[in-house]
Order: structure tokens, then C-alpha cells, then sequence
């Protein structure tokens, strides 16, 4: 099972968002780490380059697989976290504390679910 | 749902609903990838103490009658012509053109009755390209369905299996019996397996494979998937079909040539010996990422602007922890050792660094007598 954060926001594609003002943090769900496997490299973004919402902004790679992050919301990247270049571990350790990016919103966020309704859409992918 | 499409082997039931264990489709085969201790830690279990896997995809069949020896000599690459009794010879069946219908071991039980082993989506390939060519008098039977195996590898493998079976400790580096008694079971044991290390690979009647797996776990024997397996493959240079050989690759430019005995007859020989004298257009070549991130099957290889080749495999080196990796790449460019090329990685061009392999030092033949 899956374990799903309260008060955090979430994408279809498993980011997870928790929004602080205009500063949106962001990382991977305990639902992507898991079907990604053991992480061996983080790919972060370049800090001061802008995405829409949808857009690839980073990509993890595990003994496995790859999988490109989505950015959840739109804005600029302000910082990202460098602890994973060294560690990408910690994405499999603790999903929800390793974040991989912060960003300064250019738009409010659209089409994120909260936590009750980010733990039925993981239902409907058993 | 997905289990009634895929094929399952005779172990399945004994890990299908163990916590953590992950199974995926390998070609058409619902196996683990990996166990509860995940592949890295799995890895690093079979390089230091040891580690099973269930292989029971793994082809086989039994080639016999009078004309068998001579019959896979013309097949293989190697030479089968000269094999002893309790032997066993890792070789490549081609086609005309040279290229790898499969790569195979040949183990040979007296001189009409030989044992091979297939890869497993290559399987049905290969019977039906050996029995296109089978001669009267030789007959092939197909043994995939009725066989488990199980890889028990590792440099304590030979500590484990001592005490099951004493007869373990006999055999030398690619030596096997036929008379192994496995917890009560009749087994065909060799000292042979795909992962760099000392062990034994070892082979049963298909319903045996769980007692022998549960009696093996009981032995505190960690299980390991399908992704340690890969890793620890590659980083002890032994090729996988579909990535390092395949009907576009000739075992030359695979750099297997010591297992192709171009002295002797066989199909491919022709076109080997001529890419030999004419040369040969590509080398496979192992490289370190100097910049990070996983090289993977296809990456394209550029040496400046100009592509040179692509990756046949790679991976992040659980025993080194380096991102290391193999390339077909033409051999005109002339590099050599230490000399950097570049790997596009999600459409970036990353460094990389041709190095010697294998990447790893390993116990797989140091037993030998």
C-alpha cells in the first residue's frame, strides 16, 4: 500500500507539491519511488529555467528504469536539491522528505488533487 | 489477470506472493526482478557470500544418437568435436552470414548424448534451426518444459552446496554430473553460471524446483531477480542476446572470438573467416560515465559530432558504484584505452570513458583444478 501525506497536493503523474506562498516544493510519491525501484541518478533541473505545467523538468533514473518528473505546476526553478546528486537514495528512503525541486509560481496550480483524491486514483490503477 | 497470459515457471508458487518480490514480463515470462532486499543488495549478496535465482526459463534440450557430436560441432562455434564426458563448452550457433542465432552451452554426457542450454526467448528459434539442420540418425528432444533450474552463485556457493551434496566440491570450472543428489532430488549440477562468480548451476525435473528452492531458502540462501542478475552479468563482461549478440552481430565484433575455433567447420565459419581477413567493422568496448547517469540499451555514441555507434547495455555498478557500460562502436576510429567518447542521455551528450573489462574481479573459475 502506497502511503499517501496529507496536506500536500498531487499529480496524476505521482509528483507530490506542497505549495508555501508563490513557492511550490516538489518530489516523487511513495507510489513512483516504489514502482521505480532503486534510484541511482537524479537529473535536476537548471535553476532559473521556466516550465509549464506538463512539461518533462527532470528525470530519474533507477537500476530498472527511467522515468521523466513532469512539472506539476508552471513557474521558475529557484533551487534544487543537491543532496540527491550524491544520495538519490534518499528518494527510496523518504520520498516525501527528499524533495528534487522548489519553484516560483507563475500561475496558480490547476488539476492537483489533494490527498483523499490522489489515494483513489491510485486505486484505479490496481 | 496478467498471470494467465505470461508463462510462469514450476518455482513460481513459492515466491509469487512473498512480500516485496517484484515480478515483471521477460520476454513472454512472469519472473522477479527482484526480492524483498531489492537488486543492489542482492547484488552485493552473491559478489560476497552467495545468492540463487530461479532460471527455469532457461531452454534446454538433449541432442542424441551417433552422429550428435559431429552434428553440433557444424552448429557451434566452439569445438565440440574434442568435449570429454563431463564437460561442458560455451559457444555460439550462427547463421551463414556469420550473425548469432544464440549463444548456448553444449555439455557433453558420453559421446552421443549431449545436453544444451538455450536462452530462453530464443528458445523456439533455436530448436527449429536445429532441427532445419539435424542430419538422420541424430535425434533433438526438447526439454524446456520438464526442466527447472535453479543459479546458486556466489564464493560461498560451493560452502552451501557441500553440504547437500558432497560430490559439488569434485567439480571443476565448467565440469558437471549427471548423479547429484539434491535434497533427495536427481540433479544435473555444473560449476557454471552468469554472474562472474564461483558457483552452480543446477538442473531438475521440473516438479523438484520447489523442494529444491524452499531446502535452498531454509539454508538462509538469499533470492535474487532477474536485475542483479543483469548487473552482475555486466559487470563480469558475459554478454546478454538481443543487447551484446544478436542476428545483427557477429561474435567477432562481440570480441567472443576466442569461443569461435575458426579452424574448424561450421555454419558462419565462411563469413567469420572473411570479416576476419577483410576486418572486422565494429568492436564491442566497455566505458565509465565520467558524467553521471545510466547509459542504456540504443543510447546513441558520438566521438566528435559524428556517431560512431550506440550502447549495447549498461548500468550503475552495484560493486562499484559507477555508471559503466558496453558499445558496439566502429573500430576505425582507432580509440583506444582511456580515451573519452560522448553518450547521448536524454537528449544531453554526457562523457564517458573507454576502460578494460571486465569492470569486476571475480571467484567464477578460480576453483579449477
Amino acid at each position: 500500500m502506497s502511503k499517501v501525506v496529507e496536506g500536500l497536493l498531487y499529480s496524476e503523474d505521482h509528483e507530490w507539491v506542497s505549495i508555501e506562498g508563490d513557492i511550490a516544493t516538489v518530489g516523487i510519491t511513495d507510489y513512483a519511488q516504489d514502482e521505480l525501484g532503486e534510484v541511482v541518478y537524479v537529473e535536476l533541473p537548471q535553476e532559473n529555467s521556466d516550465f509549464e505545467s506538463g512539461e518533462e523538468v527532470s528525470e530519474i533514473e533507477s537500476v530498472k528504469a527511467d522515468s521523466a518528473v513532469y512539472c506539476p505546476v508552471s513557474g521558475t526553478v529557484i533551487e534544487t536539491n543537491s543532496e540527491l546528486e550524491a544520495k538519490p537514495e534518499l528518494i527510496n528512503q523518504d520520498c516525501y522528505k527528499a524533495w528534487i525541486f522548489r519553484m516560483r509560481l507563475s500561475s496558480q496550480p490547476e488539476d492537483l488533487l489533494d490527498a483523499k483524491a490522489y489515494s483513489e486514483f491510485l486505486k484505479t490503477l490496481k | 489477470m496478467i498471470e494467465t497470459e505470461l508463462r510462469t515457471t514450476p518455482i513460481y508458487d513459492c515466491y509469487k506472493d512473498e512480500p516485496g518480490v517484484k515480478l515483471i514480463d521477460f520476454g513472454g515470462w512472469y519472473l522477479p526482478v527482484n526480492f524483498s532486499s531489492g537488486i543492489i543488495a542482492e547484488h552485493l549478496e552473491v559478489r560476497s557470500n552467495v545468492g540463487m535465482f530461479d532460471v527455469s526459463h532457461m531452454g534446454e534440450c538433449m541432442v542424441t544418437g551417433p552422429g550428435a557430436r559431429a552434428f553440433l560441432d557444424w552448429m557451434i562455434t566452439n569445438d565440440v568435436a574434442s568435449l570429454r564426458p563431463g564437460h561442458v563448452v560455451y559457444g555460439m550457433m550462427c547463421y551463414e552470414r556469420g550473425t548469432v542465432v544464440d549463444d548456448l552451452l553444449v555439455y557433453c554426457i558420453d559421446d552421443s548424448r549431449f545436453f544444451v542450454v538455450l536462452n530462453a526467448s530464443n528458445a523456439d528459434k533455436d530448436l527449429a534451426y536445429l532441427l532445419d539442420h539435424k542430419p538422420e540418425g541424430v535425434a533433438i528432444e526438447d526439454l524446456c518444459d520438464a526442466t527447472s533450474q535453479i543459479a546458486l552463485q556466489g564464493p560461498n556457493a560451493e560452502q552451501v552446496l557441500k553440504g547437500v551434496w558432497p560430490g559439488c566440491t569434485e567439480l571443476g570450472f565448467f565440469d558437471f554430473s549427471v548423479n547429484a543428489s539434491i535434497f533427495g532430488c536427481r540433479a544435473l549440477v555444473s560449476r557454471t553460471g552468469y554472474t562472474g562468480e564461483d558457483g552452480f548451476e543446477i538442473y531438475l525435473k521440473s516438479s523438484d524446483g520447489p523442494k529444491v528452492w524452499k531446502a535452498l531458502l531454509e539454508k538462509g540462501v538469499m533470492p535474487c531477480g532477474l536485475g542483479a542478475r543483469d548487473t552482475l552479468r555486466m559487470e563480469a563482461k558475459l554478454p546478454l542476446y538481443g543487447h551484446e549478440l544478436s542476428d545483427q552481430i557477429t561474435p567477432l565484433e562481440a570480441n567472443l572470438g576466442v569461443f569461435v575455433k575458426l579452424d574448424k567447420s561450421f555454419i558462419g565459419r565462411d563469413a567469420l573467416l572473411k570479416q576476419k581477413e577483410e576486418g572486422i567493422p565494429r568492436s564491442l568496448r566497455g566505458f565509465e560515465m565520467v558524467e553521471g547517469g545510466v547509459a542504456r540499451y540504443l543510447y546513441s555514441v558520438y566521438l566528435n559530432d559524428e556517431q560512431i555507434g550506440y550502447v549495447t547495455s549498461g548500468c550503475k555498478s552495484p560493486s562499484l558504484d559507477k555508471f559503466v557500460g558496453y558499445a558496439l562502436i566502429r573500430r576505425d576510429t582507432g580509440l583506444k584505452f582511456g580515451d573519452l567518447i560522448d553518450i547521448e542521455i536524454h537528449g544531453k551528450l554526457r562523457k564517458a570513458k573507454l576502460v578494460k573489462t571486465p569492470f569486476c574481479k571475480h571467484s567464477a573459475g578460480k576453483s579449477e583444478a
